[in-house]
């Protein structure tokens, strides 16, 4: 990101302006640098934001894999054809793609080959006394001559009054240079580099961050160790072996949904009760996680992210011995919680294994098939398809729990079952009872040391912006000339680039100052001339 | 009041504003049909700054005349049309702050409140600005994109006032959509003041010497509209970084991240880059003018297909249009 302006015309942007035109010339040294002009030109800066907001796109389109990757499994196979030819290309990945950070990265070399020669020039120009008055200054800005009898000190002594604020340079009694805006470049030299301090923020945040995901059963625990984790992921320099040794248990976990016609079901309170230790040995603390309100432990942030049921089933084998007797995480697959899970039981002989579909408030149509109506648990139902054989477990293959492998089970029955109602299977491998319903809450677990970094450098970079955008840099002389007779002429006027903003409320100032009795106004102003 | 009654209320201010804003459409029309010279407020206010004037031997500062000299035919409608506009602001304020009543919260749950809201943050940005220089030349323009708004809203996006969904329940609710509903009006104003300096440069150049003719000659010079466009983006790009940075803010408290590239976030990039790119156009050879315009236009889209494309296509974190 160049240069967001130039603002008077000057010394301090010439030798950046517009190096398109030149032709590349011979050698390697002189090809290399004309390269890196062409690379810091304001004209490369527009064209790398143009592809930055069109590389972004694709990522807002296509699914993500970092966003839902369920759904990037799904449209590759969807799309046989076009899918994999996409996903080799990145499209699946848009923001850690080659051609997004080569855009980026481009850009901020292109800024700082931009901004850092900027900074010298511009603590030149604040140091240096302002220009020298121009030649002829009728050719400047809004000019105005005056013809007055006051000897020039006076003139001069006056108008330097009424220039307070501006950074003035007096040519002994024949003209004065002020200037001022000088924090309108400073504002956009500190908006540029905040942006580069941003980018070191989201590096060290990617490098020495880590988050993690995790669903606890309502009454169960979780300590920070990875095996603890069901998906974890983190920046090359965290060791995921000396996470921080917390820990905590969901005592209670309350929801309600929206009653009313207007948007039912939606949710309308998430409460996380937990009691939380900061090390294995310290005492145990009571906390509440709510969205919008996460826990903090030692740095590390505890964020309650989603919920669901965990329906509570005992099985039975045929010898009537408990071979299963716990809650069973089920994922919730629409708005109103129908959920899916699945109930491996490897202690059985042969193993038995259940594919459900958990109704808070069920009903059943031709079309959905069991569904649920209402996310809160008001008429409860659990339905069960039953197999037996090999479960698969012992292939030494990670299996998802979420998943049952089918492929070497037979398939036993199907049953609709309430709470407290039993399924003896029709083959006579056992019983199911569903005994109750549990709850369970997911939350995400994160550690960003770059984003204080960040945060403070995007407040200092809207800060710049506000100035650089806001503050206007210009220029007022005021010139005595000797005049016809006894009497001297001055001549006052301005330069303000692209927007002169209260440049003629400043000047008539100025000309007010100066015109008192025995100054005459020789000469109406001309209409302004902007943009010269 | 009962629930019902502040409902009913709500929701007739609403229509009263639409009737009152259509009226204003036709004033502001009429003032285009019937007034084809430019008025001449609009040329005397190229001068507006004191300059001094030479009575006797003192020089006296005065300050001109912001009033036509001649009488222009388009005028009083166009007054009509002001007034209309402000009385409709009246009405639709009312009509907010009612939603809000009845809600029992900030009206900013879903996207029929955004939208009324974003409707008087145009008209408000309007208003203020008309405050300090002559605007009826943009009435129509505004107004039309506000009867477009307020149209979606009741009939699209209508949905009855219920609670907040936990993950709105938070004070930065109030910060990043109060910043981003005022960005919705100026954007939509930078984006009319663009397409009119578009349309102003080509009939500018294609008279020549000669004065500009016809609906045009009512609006500003070229050159003025592109310097009000630049102010307008000036003042609010660096709310719209505010909005996308509270917005940065509130998602790491929420969600535990504060930036996830969803697609509500990318278009608000997006948005940001394009303007970003815009002020750099205008310090660039050869892009500023109408090809700097044309990408204020492409931000407004970009920040349009956020507000309604995220909201009903993508499956995003930030889909809670109410709308089913």
């Amino acid at each position: 990101m160049g240069p967001v302006t130039s603002d008077v015309a000057d010394d301090a942007t010439a030798t950046r302006i517009d190096p398109g035109e030149s032709l590349p010339p011979l050698g390697t040294v002189g090809l290399l640098r004309w390269l890196w002009r062409q690379l810091t030109s304001m004209r490369t800066a527009l064209i790398l934001l143009f592809l930055l907001a069109l590389a972004s796109i694709p990522g807002t389109i296509l699914p993500q894999r970092g966003v839902n990757p369920l759904k990037v499994n799904q449209w590759l196979s969807d799309n046989p054809t076009l899918g994999p030819i996409l996903d080799r290309l990145g499209f699946y990945d848009v923001f850690g793609s080659p051609w997004f950070s080569a855009v980026y990265l481009l850009l901020f070399i292109s800024l700082i080959g931009c901004v850092i020669p900027r900074v010298r020039v511009h603590w030149k120009a604040m140091t240096a006394p302002p220009v020298p008055a121009p030649r002829n200054l009728m050719r400047m800005q809004y000019p105005s001559e005056l013809a007055t009898d006051l000897p020039a000190a006076e003139v001069l002594n006056a108008a330097s009054a009424s220039l307070r604020g501006w950074r003035i340079r007096r040519e002994g009694d024949s003209w004065i240079s002020a200037e001022r805006g000088y924090l309108r470049e400073t504002g956009n030299l500190v908006f540029h580099l905040a942006l580069i301090v941003v980018l070191v923020g989201i590096a060290v945040g990617g490098l020495f961050g880590w988050k993690g995901n995790v669903i606890v059963r309502e009454g169960s625990g979780f300590s920070d160790q990875l095996t603890q984790y069901d998906a974890w992921g983190g920046g090359r320099i965290v060791n995921p072996d000396n996470l921080p040794p917390f820990s905590f248990t969901l005592s209670k976990f309350t929801v309600d949904f929206e009653r009313g016609v207007a948007q039912r079901g939606a949710p309308r309170v998430f409460q996380a009760d937990v009691s939380y230790r900061t090390s294995p040995g310290s005492a145990a603390q009571a906390a509440r996680v709510e969205v919008n309100e996460p826990l903090a432990i030692d740095g590390v942030k505890v964020f309650l992210v989603g919920h669901g049921y965990a329906p509570h089933v005992i099985v039975r084998d045929r010898t009537g011995k408990v071979v299963f007797d716990d809650t069973v995480v089920f994922l919730p697959q629409d708005g109103n919680f129908t959920s899916t899970g699945v109930i491996k039981v490897p202690d059985a002989t042969p193993s038995l294994g259940f594919n459900g579909v958990f109704l808070p408030t069920a009903a059943i149509d031709k079309v959905r098939g069991p569904h649920s109506l209402f996310p809160a648990p008001d008429d409860p139902a659990l339905f069960l398809g039953a197999f037996k054989g090999d479960l698969g477990m012992d292939a030494g293959t990670p299996q998802s729990v979420y998943r049952l492998d089918t492929k070497n089970m037979t398939r036993i029955g199907l049953e609709p079952l309430r709470v407290g109602q039993e399924w003896t299977l029709p083959d006579g491998s056992g019983t199911v009872a569903f005994v109750g319903i549990e709850r369970w809450a997911s939350f995400q677990i994160a550690y960003d040391p770059g984003k204080e970094v960040a945060l403070v450098a995007v407040g200092l970079a809207i800060l710049g912006l506000v100035l650089s955008l806001l503050i206007r840099r210009r220029r007022i002389w005021v010139k005595v000339l000797p005049g016809d007779g006894a009497g001297s002429l001055v001549q006052v006027a301005g330069l303000a680039k692209a927007d002169p903003g209260r440049l003629p409320d400043e000047l008539a100032r100025v000309i007010r100052a100066l015109s008192r009795d025995d100054v005459t106004t020789l000469q109406d102003p001309a209409p302004p001339k902007e943009n010269s | 009041m009962t629930s019902v009654q502040l409902a009913q209320a709500s929701n007739g201010a609403i229509y009263a504003a639409m009737i009152t804003l259509a009226i204003a459409m036709v004033a502001f029309a009429v003032s285009f049909a019937v007034g084809r010279r430019r008025p001449a407020a609009v040329v005397t206010e190229v001068a507006a700054s004191a300059v001094p004037v030479s009575v006797g031997t003192t020089a006296v500062l005065t300050r001109p005349a912001d009033e036509p000299t001649t009488q222009d035919p388009g005028r009083r409608s166009a007054n009509i049309g002001m007034s209309l506009t402000w009385l409709a602001f009246g009405l639709l304020v009312i009509g907010v702050v009612l939603r809000g009543v009845w809600a029992g919260r900030v009206p900013w749950g879903n996207m029929y409140e955004f939208s009324i809201t974003a409707a008087v943050a145009v008209l408000a940005v309007f208003l203020g600005m008309s405050t300090r220089r002559d605007l009826r030349w943009l009435g129509l323009f505004v107004v039309i994109a506000v009867e477009l708004t307020l149209g979606l809203a009741v009939t699209v996006l209508y949905t009855e006032a219920a609670q907040l969904v936990p993950a709105l329940k938070s004070y930065w609710l109030l910060i990043h959509v109060t910043a981003a509903i005022i960005c919705s009006g100026a954007f939509t104003i930078a984006a009319a003041t663009a397409a009119l300096s578009i349309l102003r440069i080509r009939a500018e150049r294609k008279a020549g010497d000669a004065q500009v003719t016809g609906w045009l000659a009512r609006v500003p010079s070229g050159e003025k509209l592109e310097l009000m466009t630049q102010r307008i983006i000036a003042f609010t790009f660096p709310l719209w970084t505010f909005a996308v940075v509270a917005g940065a803010i509130w998602a790491e408290n929420a969600w535990g991240r504060y930036w996830g590239w969803d697609p509500k976030e990318t278009w608000a990039f997006i948005t940001w880059v394009v303007f970003a790119a815009y002020l750099h156009a205008r310090s660039t050879q050869g892009w500023r003018g109408t090809r700097a315009s044309l990408i204020v236009i492409a931000g407004w889209l970009a920040f349009m297909i956020n507000y309604f494309g995220v909201n009903f296509l993508a499956s995003s974190l930030h889909s809670y249009s109410g709308v089913s």
